[in-house]
């Protein structure tokens, strides 16, 4: 498993959905550790990548490894329990739930308590503990017992990174986590991203370019279904084909508004 | 209360009442394990002292029919409830778990099977997860939807193929046997009907305590996991059809032994059983005591023998009624009685219920009042098709109604009108009166958290 130096790895992977392919030829590459942002226009594909990772949907053709193990085709819960989680777009919580209890449903398989009808949840102390200690990590530990669905919006938001990061997972996948948010809420928020997948290899969709060009470490630009360019920010921002595709437009109104 | 109380947090949710002012309450019960001991010291002293406070040949058997519904409408909602598994099939696992149960007895009769009678009830429930197990990987690949009509079909297959293999099923007589065999343990022949009542008694509670413990443990909470959203239940590792599988085994096991019971206390399984009535009746009654608490179930279950035993004494229309009542229910209350119960026990909690008392009062005689126009009706109605050989009149609440005189249709129609037009009225100032009431909890909690 460790003979890869990638924690994630894409190679020539496509997704067709009858005749369209929407998804031609993606590749890329995840160092252990690494913050990846991908960004590109709408419509370029991004969530499908997403989905193809986390086993949502199976791919085409084309290979995605994780650790050294090819996941292509395997269902999500077994890509999670190979160490990959995932957020989503629209918060998709457990709503009937309290916030604790969601976080604790998220625990519960990595700490090897699968299917266990011979155990009481309260006896569960590591599991009690870590639920705890996330609730805290997300800043949602006054709100343990309220149900999901009676969350604020940014709250749920919150809860989401939650379940997502609570498992362990050593590689996490960021579906635009601050979609929705206002600008002061996204920069705590890209705060509490930061602190919550410290060590961890990160993979986000993000539209906010501030906190693309803050956060990541490389940035993979998808345009119709390809990896049009795959660099470091200054490289990428300087790459002529990424200019004409797709920043250009972008970033100068990311300049003006920022006035630079 | 507080065992139930804590269900409430930790699993479901009431849902929107009559006065649909539920829409986002957080309930904020803190209970204590003393409470817990309480409610399962008063349910075992409920069940041993139930047939000595009612005595009546009639009340024995009405009790003994209540232990094991009980058992059987909450493994039901194992599925309905904790698993949001609607199955219109549920008999399938009651009822061949009967017939498996009364072959043993049978065996047990011929000495060929060296197993007291009291355990009889195991073989059920051997057979209701046997036969879950068997059929449940199928059901259980899809939810929702797909899962309903699936084990629609099954039922509807097992229902036909009681009908072609006589010799297990007993054909249109069913099975019938004798459960006064075998060795007598302790004396305990099971020949007087207060014996077997304490036989299903003990199952009863030992089932609902297994039950209970069930949705506390990690298996039930993901159960609950997958009934609120199963797709991200596979991204955090967990196979939904592993667990809707394992809930339908497990719901299988307990609806095999309460048919097992149903084969001890008749001593005879009728093809019926599995049919499609049965699960109905199954799935109508757990909806009425209400899925979304654990208690719920039990209010359903002695409702159906109820319904099934004294009321149909009373009314040979009751599944009319029946079914008003049912749809009565979905439209305003669809967490069912227990959640009625939950949430005025909130609103007492905060000492606001006595303000509710007198619209209450307003509610309940304007629907009795509804409801004794509309019976008049449906009483006329149903001589009308079914008995007019015996005459034009029908009793009716101790007065006398003609079939054939207009006068008895117009008043019963006057009265009906009247008194939906007075229960409109009385339910528009109650459903106020319930929302400020609301609000004001809402405000209250508010206030405690900013404390």
């Amino acid at each position: 498993m460790s003979a890869s130096p990638y924690a994630l790895e894409l190679n020539d992977v496509r997704k067709s959905f009858g005749k369209t392919e929407i998804i031609r030829g993606a590749s890329l590459q995840a160092k252990p550790g690494e913050r990846i942002a991908i960004i590109g226009p709408n419509g370029a594909g991004k969530s499908t990548l997403f989905n193809l990772i986390s086993g949502r949907f199976g791919v085409s053709t084309g290979d995605i490894r994780l650790n050294g193990a090819s996941i292509a085709g395997r269902k999500p819960y077994e890509i999670n329990r190979m160490g990959l989680a995932r957020s989503f777009q629209v918060s998709n919580l457990f709503v009937r739930l309290s916030v604790f209890e969601n976080i604790r449903c998220a625990v519960l398989w990595s700490m090897g308590y699968r299917y266990a009808f011979w155990k009481f949840l309260a006896d569960l102390r590591d599991a009690n503990d870590r639920a705890d200690e996330v609730l805290r990590m997300i800043k949602l530990d006054r709100k343990r017992d309220v149900l999901a669905m009676n969350l604020t919006y940014a709250e749920q938001r919150a809860l989401e990174i939650g379940i997502t990061i609570a498992g362990g997972a050593s590689v996490v996948l960021l579906d635009e986590p601050t979609a929705g948010m206002s600008k002061s809420e996204t920069t705590r928020f890209i705060q509490l991203i930061r602190e919550v997948t410290v060590g961890k290899t990160l993979l986000t969709v993000e539209h906010d370019m501030g906190v693309v060009f803050g956060l990541a470490d490389k940035i993979a630009v998808l345009v119709y279904g390809e990896v049009i360019a795959f660099d470091v920010p200054e490289a990428v921002r300087a790459n002529a084909k990424v200019q004409e595709a797709y920043l250009g437009s972008v970033l100068a109104s990311h300049d003006k508004a920022h006035g630079a | 209360m507080s065992a139930v109380l804590k269900s409430a947090v930790q699993a479901p949710v009431p849902a929107p009442s009559s006065g649909r002012a539920a829409g986002g309450q957080r309930l904020h019960f803190r209970p204590l394990n003393v409470g817990r001991w309480v409610i399962w010291s008063v349910f075992a002293l409920l069940l041993v002292a139930a047939p000595m406070l009612f005595t009546s040949g009639l009340a024995m058997t009405m009790l003994s029919q209540m232990g094991y519904m009980i058992i059987i409408c909450l493994s039901y909602n194992l599925l309905l409830g904790q698993g949001g598994m609607l199955s219109f099939g549920h008999a399938v696992y009651v009822g061949l778990g009967a017939f498996f149960a009364i072959h043993a007895m049978n065996l047990i009769g011929a000495g060929r099977l060296p197993l007291p009678m009291s355990l009889v009830p195991l073989v059920g429930g051997a057979a209701g997860a046997g036969v879950a197990a068997l059929l449940g990987w199928v059901t259980t690949k899809k939810s929702a939807n797909t899962f309903a009509m699936i084990t629609l079909g099954v039922g509807e297959l097992v229902a036909a193929m009681a009908l072609m293999f006589p010799e297990f099923f007993g054909g249109e007589g069913g099975v019938s046997s004798n459960r006064v065999a075998g060795k007598a343990v302790l004396g305990i022949s099971f020949g007087p009907q207060v014996q077997v009542y304490y036989l299903i008694a003990v199952y009863c509670f030992v089932c609902t305590a297994a039950l209970y413990a069930l949705t506390r443990t990690p298996f039930g909470r993901m159960l609950n996991a997958v009934r609120d959203n199963p797709e991200r239940v596979e991204f955090v590792g967990y196979n939904t059809q592993v667990v809707r599988y394992l809930a339908f085994i497990i719901a299988g096991f307990f609806a095999g032994i309460g048919g097992g019971l149903t084969a001890l206390n008749f001593e005879i399984v009728t093809a019926d059983s599995v049919g499609g009535f049965r699960s109905g009746s199954y799935l109508l009654f757990t909806f009425l005591g209400g899925a979304f608490f654990f208690f719920g179930p039990i209010i359903g279950a002695v409702l159906l023998v109820l319904a099934f035993v004294m009321f149909s004494e009373i009314t040979k229309a009751w599944q009319i009624y029946l079914g008003l009542v049912f749809m009565f229910m979905v439209m305003f209350a669809p967490g069912g009685i227990s959640s009625l119960i939950m949430m005025n026990l909130r609103v007492a909690g905060f000492g606001k219920l006595r303000r509710l008392a007198s619209s209450y009062l307003a509610l309940g005689g304007t629907g009795a009042v509804a409801l004794a126009g509309a019976a008049a009706i449906v009483e006329m109605i149903y001589h009308l098709q079914l008995n007019s050989a015996l005459g034009p009149t029908v009793k009716f609440m101790g007065g006398t109604l003609n079939v054939q005189g207009l006068d008895s249709w117009f008043g019963a129609l006057f009265v009906m009108a009247i008194g939906i037009a007075m229960f409109e009225v009385a339910r528009r100032e109650f459903k106020r009166q319930w929302d400020e009431t609301q609000q004001e909890i809402e405000k209250e909690i508010r206030r405690r958290d900013a404390l």
